[in-house]
């Protein structure tokens, strides 16, 4: 079976897309959860589409459209809840839809069909071309180096922004550090599940692995090996019976955060009578 | 002559508008444990913000060990309310308070053995031993507070903000608080926000309300008009 499926490349590739794809997702996911900056991540994630208009529109790869974008966007999104007086769900919800019109637009104005769109918003992890993977092993590397730099620092605003204030760390340049690291991690999960569903990929693995963790490092370890899970089995049934794999694998991290909580639930129950 | 740690001068501060603060002149010095007292919305939590530096006065000046509030961090212990973060946070007692070293480190720099030793003092300084290991979801009030308390200790400050370690724990749990403050005043400058009256001018040697304006009630000072100073402070 295994052989069989690593003998087309596209299928080479698109496993080592979910593996790849898997590390930044724990490592950032966890950040996500435990900070409890979902909604954001999830603006900054569909702003970005606004940067597959604009790559798209200038004829170049996307990805060198949304990596900016992305970025930008984080750091609006950022700035502008922390320091303006707007509400911070008003501020991102105002993003999130722009972003999309933005992108919208962009590719309207340019002529002919935009073929490739729909695995951008849905995923379509069998079409990783390799120049993308090593974006992808790239942009990894680069999250465990600044995490690995500023583990300390990252769990501090996460834990009491306002105690990491008091003891003198820049609180607010770090969480716009950690946005724009959600923006990349976004970019690189865009192939795999697509901008509509990464919020739900970056935030399970995490959410199930909190539950049996005692540390932040462990909680990323465990995250990182749940979304690799979710996505190899995820790919293997969309393979399996012919169905969208983004969306296969979406599925199965939900039906496994379901299982999980179903499970306490009746252990809960068992431990009661 | 005492070195003065903390010196507000007629200190206001507004707040959306309102003067949550109004002309504060006091002096903390060194090895001073003083009880700030008064009601909810006297502005006990707004004060210590001002002396960490989180919010600007409005009017007036604050300078804590001479320089701006907010510039001497790894002198300070903050001990907050606990009622404000996430007991589901996956984070051991031992990890928390080697939050408290974070103000003696610099951006990048790793923890070390230094720091994990001062983490040990702290834990053993608040009776923590057996609970090191322990999530901090699964504790109880009083032992969080403690932890939190383990983790100001561990900065080795000169000065320690403590902001109401007492509010909703058993009574038992609150003795045990103040015996580790007891033990700890000889050493530190302390300034306690508290509503724990009675129990609480048992230990301090200096106590002032806080009501928008300021009003010291230094201990040995004459009682006023044959009221004991404490029972003028009933009133809040």
């Amino acid at each position: 079976m295994l052989p069989e499926i690593l003998a087309f490349e596209f299928m080479r590739n698109a496993l080592l897309a979910a593996l790849l794809s898997s590390v930044a997702c724990g490592i950032i996911g966890t950040y996500v959860v435990v900070k409890r900056i979902g909604f954001i991540s999830g603006g900054i994630a569909h702003t970005a589409f606004g940067g597959i208009g604009l790559g798209y529109y200038l004829g170049i790869n996307p990805l060198f459209g949304v990596i900016p974008f992305s970025l930008a966007s984080a750091l609006a999104i950022g700035l502008l809840s922390k320091k303006a007086k707007v509400a911070e769900d008003t501020a991102i919800g105002t993003f999130w839809a722009v972003g999309m019109a933005v992108g919208v637009i962009l590719i309207g104005l340019k002529p002919g069909y935009a073929p490739d769109l729909f695995s951008y918003l849905f995923g379509n992890i069998l079409t990783v071309p390799s120049f993308d993977l090593w974006m992808i092993l790239l942009l990894d590397l680069l999250i465990i180096a600044v995490v690995w730099l500023l583990g300390k620092e990252f769990l501090a605003i996460s834990f009491d922004e306002e105690y990491a204030t008091v003891s003198g760390l820049p609180a607010t340049a770090l969480y716009l550090l950690m946005l724009c690291l959600i923006a990349l991690t976004v970019v690189i999960m865009m192939r795999v599940v697509g901008i509509v569903m990464v919020i739900a990929l970056l935030t399970i693995p995490a959410a199930i692995a909190r539950l049996f963790s005692r540390s932040l490092p462990a909680m990323m370890l465990l995250a990182v090996v749940l979304s690799g899970l979710f996505s190899l089995s995820g790919l293997w049934l969309s393979f399996m019976f012919d169905i969208a794999s983004g969306a296969t694998i979406i599925v199965v991290a939900g039906l496994s955060f379901l299982l999980v909580h179903a499970w306490r639930l009746v252990r809960s129950l068992l431990r009661a009578r | 002559m005492k070195v003065p740690i903390i010196e507000c001068e007629k200190l206001s501060l507004m707040l959306g508008g309102v003067k949550v603060l109004d002309s504060l002149t006091l002096s903390v010095f060194e090895k001073d444990f003083l009880g700030l007292i008064g009601p909810n919305g006297g502005g006990k939590t707004t004060f210590l913000r001002v002396i960490l530096g989180l919010e600007k006065p409005s009017e007036g000046r604050v300078s804590v060990f001479g320089g701006l509030p907010g510039s001497s961090p790894g002198r300070i212990g903050y001990v907050p309310q606990r009622l404000f973060f996430d007991r589901e946070f996956p984070l051991c007692v031992r990890d928390l308070v080697l939050m408290g070293r974070l103000s003696k480190k610099k951006l990048f720099q790793h923890y070390n053995q230094v720091d994990r030793e001062k983490v040990d003092l702290a834990i053993q300084t608040a009776g923590l031993e057996r609970l090191a290991e322990r999530r901090i979801g699964d504790l109880s009030g009083g032992e969080l507070q403690r932890a939190l308390i383990a983790r100001a200790l561990a900065g080795e400050p000169e000065l320690l903000l403590l902001d109401e370690p007492t509010a909703s724990i058993d009574p038992e749990m609150k003795t045990t608080i103040y015996d580790l403050l007891e033990q700890l005043k000889d050493k530190l400058t302390i300034v306690l926000v508290t509503h724990d009256i009675a129990t609480v001018s048992r230990y301090v040697t200096r106590i002032a309300s806080l009501n928008v304006k300021l009003e010291l009630h230094d201990q040995g000072s004459e009682p006023v008009k044959g009221r004991s100073p404490l029972s003028a402070l009933c009133q809040c």
